[in-house]
């Protein structure tokens, strides 16, 4: 056929389906519903794994994370021996940080953290913190930038000097009304001078009890010096619950190791494990690795397109079987109309082109709208709630496509069957 | 006249020696085989011969083979046996697409129920013959418009076939018929569906283009319709039963060779 001829047969497709609208319309349902969730729903996964991922790189993806872990009951009791009643030791130490920084091949900088839940008060206000201790080169590796002020000095941490710096969360909600600067916030016992405000990059996430991850990242941190914070609360911490008291004596509940590059990290993530296991009787900690952590995302989301993916087939196949049925519907309806064209000069392949045209119509018509409802959803979506949407153009021609390879395969079968019909009986058909 | 057997090679030739006849038709055979033991002979044995210009009606009770003979002239069908030229081409063992060339270039069809397609106007109905051809259909847009024009409904050209009467539904047909400027208009029933009145002023369209030259090939019933045509083919159990020619039309037609 010369491309006039196709666009006759496009048109005289149209000209069949509005002479039957609304069962043009229901037919097309099908496969409108099945690209628009295609779309729609990659687009929200998209944005979800997307978010996801942001989340891990402001991990830092030339880190890795290493964090104190309580150990396991049954194992606790054998270590634990005969200490005082409670009193538990796990968790990284001063040492590990050495050995990794002096160890590890390709070590920018090796991150020490203690972190201890405390209440922080100013005046009559009173806020749930972590209290930080850690070097004054925090903001480089964690990327925190900060707002006002200075971060913590090499000379506090010499001088263990009674200084804070203080996230802007925290400073919003301690200092309503002033400015923190130069205030001092009493933490247990002691009173520190407030140097500086910073910004996380990314929230360290909220200790538990058992030392995992939790949801809620709060904003409440107060970073104290290293030393400061060993003298001042010692290293052996007593949390209270329930009317018993338990001891723990953890030296550093994190440390963040800085790797030169990505290809570091990946070399260097054995050599941790191995230095660490070495050293540690317990597994008592546990290695992150954000670009670890990035890839199994991206994984994830792999699987996760399958699984949407196989859903929005299964929606297509149910579309394109109800397209199949109506057209096959239409070339019994419509077999005088086939016995009259093949009277006139049609041939076989005329008439088998005009029904495939049609259903080919019928479905990229159905995936023209589903394309425009589909990438509308999200927008809506994305505008009500707080999910973060992206429509990828893709999903958009995959659909798109999909939805043209629907109207071929399920448009042979019921245009084989006209372009069969015997000329006589055909015009012979009432 | 004995002809031998077809054979594709001798088709061009038989033409040029005798291209007179429009329609010949040797021996033709049609059989069906509904069981083992039922077979119908619908044709059996049938020798016809049309010239150019002239107006036939084929007559018959019906199971007369008049219904088969119609398909085979109209080249929806293939004979079982014996030889079908229609034009001087040896149409009786063509393939399929083929058959679908010829009827779209030489035939120009009118039923019984007009048969015009639903969602086309009236000027897109006219023109279908042509796009099966493969014609680009602005070139011949006019012509159309003409043909829409002779039959009278030149103001009607965007109309649906449901917006038109019967009688003007049967007029749009003939247009079509004409459109690709056939050998031979096959007329089935022209007037079965109409009214005495349109169908008198279709059977009068249709007399007024044989005047004008074309060959028309009527099958009907009804003997006041058949006595418009100049020669009137009876059929009967498969055979041409009588072949009368009203002398008073049919002077300087040339007389068949009956064997």
């Amino acid at each position: 056929m010369i491309p006039y001829q196709v666009i006759i047969t496009v048109k005289l497709g149209f000209k069949s389906l509005k002479l039957h609208k609304l069962r043009s319309v229901l037919t097309m349902l099908g496969i409108i519903f099945g690209v628009c969730s295609v779309i729609a729903m990659l687009a929200i996964g998209e944005g979800a794994s997307f978010e996801a991922q942001e989340a891990i790189k402001r991990l830092g993806s030339n880190n890795i994370l290493i964090r104190s872990l309580k150990p396991p009951e049954q194992s606790r009791q054998q270590t634990s021996g005969g200490g005082r009643g409670g009193q538990i030791k796990y968790g990284l130490t001063y040492d590990d940080g050495a050995r990794l920084q002096a160890t590890i091949p390709g070590v920018v900088r090796v991150l020490p953290m203690r972190i201890i839940r405390e209440n922080v008060r100013f005046q009559r206000s009173e806020v749930p913190c972590q209290i930080i201790g850690t070097l004054p080169f925090y903001p480089e590796v964690t990327g925190a930038s900060v707002v006002r002020g200075r971060f913590l000095a090499h000379f506090d941490e010499e001088h263990k000097e009674n200084v804070c710096v203080i996230t802007t969360g925290l400073a919003r909600r301690l200092f309503p009304f002033q400015d923190p600067l130069e205030h001092a916030v009493r933490i247990d016992a002691f009173y520190y001078r407030v140097v500086g405000i910073v910004q996380e990059r990314s929230q360290p996430e909220q200790r538990s009890q058992s030392g995992k991850m939790e949801g809620q990242p709060l904003d409440n941190n107060v970073y104290i010096p290293l030393n400061a914070s060993r003298t001042r609360f010692g290293d052996v911490l007593i949390r209270r619950s329930a009317g018993s008291f338990e001891a723990e004596e953890v030296q550093l509940h994190q440390v963040t190791v800085q790797m030169r590059d990505l290809a570091a990290v990946e070399t260097a993530d054995p050599q941790v494990k191995t230095l660490l296991s070495r050293f540690h009787d317990q597994n008592d900690y546990e290695v992150i690795v954000p670009l670890q952590l990035l890839r199994q995302a991206e994984q994830t989301k792999r699987i996760f397109n399958i699984v949407l993916g196989s859903i929005a087939a299964i929606s297509l196949l149910v579309g394109g079987i109800g397209i199949m049925n109506i057209m096959l519907a239409t070339v019994t309806e419509r077999t005088r109309e086939i016995g009259v064209r093949r009277a006139l000069g049609a041939k076989k392949s005329d008439v088998m082109m005009q029904f495939l045209v049609e259903t080919v119509v019928l479905a990229v018509g159905g995936g023209l709208i589903g394309v425009i409802v589909g990438v509308t959803v999200p927008l809506v979506v994305s505008q009500l709630t707080t999910m973060k949407t992206i429509v990828t153009l893709w999903s958009v021609l995959l659909a798109f496509g999909i939805s043209g390879a629907v109207g071929i395969v399920f448009g042979l079968y019921p245009a084989k069957s006209a372009a069969e019909l015997d000329p006589i009986e055909a015009l012979r058909h009432e | 006249m004995v002809e031998a057997p077809r054979n594709p090679g001798s088709t061009s030739a038989s033409a040029a020696v005798d291209s007179r006849g429009i329609i010949r038709i040797e021996r033709l055979e049609k059989t069906y085989v509904l069981g083992e033991e039922n077979i119908v002979r619908a044709l059996a044995g049938v020798d016809l011969r049309i010239e150019q210009g002239s107006f036939v009606a084929i007559m018959g009770p019906s199971g007369s083979g008049k219904s088969t003979m119609l398909n085979i002239l109209g080249c929806l069908d293939r004979p079982t046996a014996g030889s079908y030229f229609l034009g001087g081409e040896d149409v009786s063992r063509m393939s399929d697409d083929a058959l679908s060339e010829v009827r779209g270039r030489r035939i120009g069809f009118i039923f019984q129920s007009y048969n015009l397609i639903a969602q086309l106007t009236v000027i897109e109905n006219i023109q279908v013959p042509l796009f099966y051809r493969g014609q680009d259909l602005r070139t011949s847009y006019d012509r159309c418009v003409e043909l829409a024009k002779l039959v009278g409904l030149g103001d009607r050209l965007t109309h649906r076939p449901t917006q038109l009467s019967g009688g003007q539904q049967q007029r749009v047909a003939i247009a079509r018929s004409l459109v690709n400027d056939p050998l031979m208009i096959l007329a089935d029933e022209p007037t079965g569906n109409l009214d005495s009145r349109t169908g008198a002023e279709v059977l009068e369209l249709i007399t007024h283009l044989n005047q004008g030259g074309k060959t028309i090939v009527l099958v009907t019933h009804d003997d006041k319709v058949a006595a418009r045509a100049h020669r009137i083919v009876r059929m009967k159990d498969g055979r041409i039963d009588q072949d009368i020619y009203r002398t008073a039309e049919t002077a300087g037609l040339r007389q068949p060779e009956r064997p």
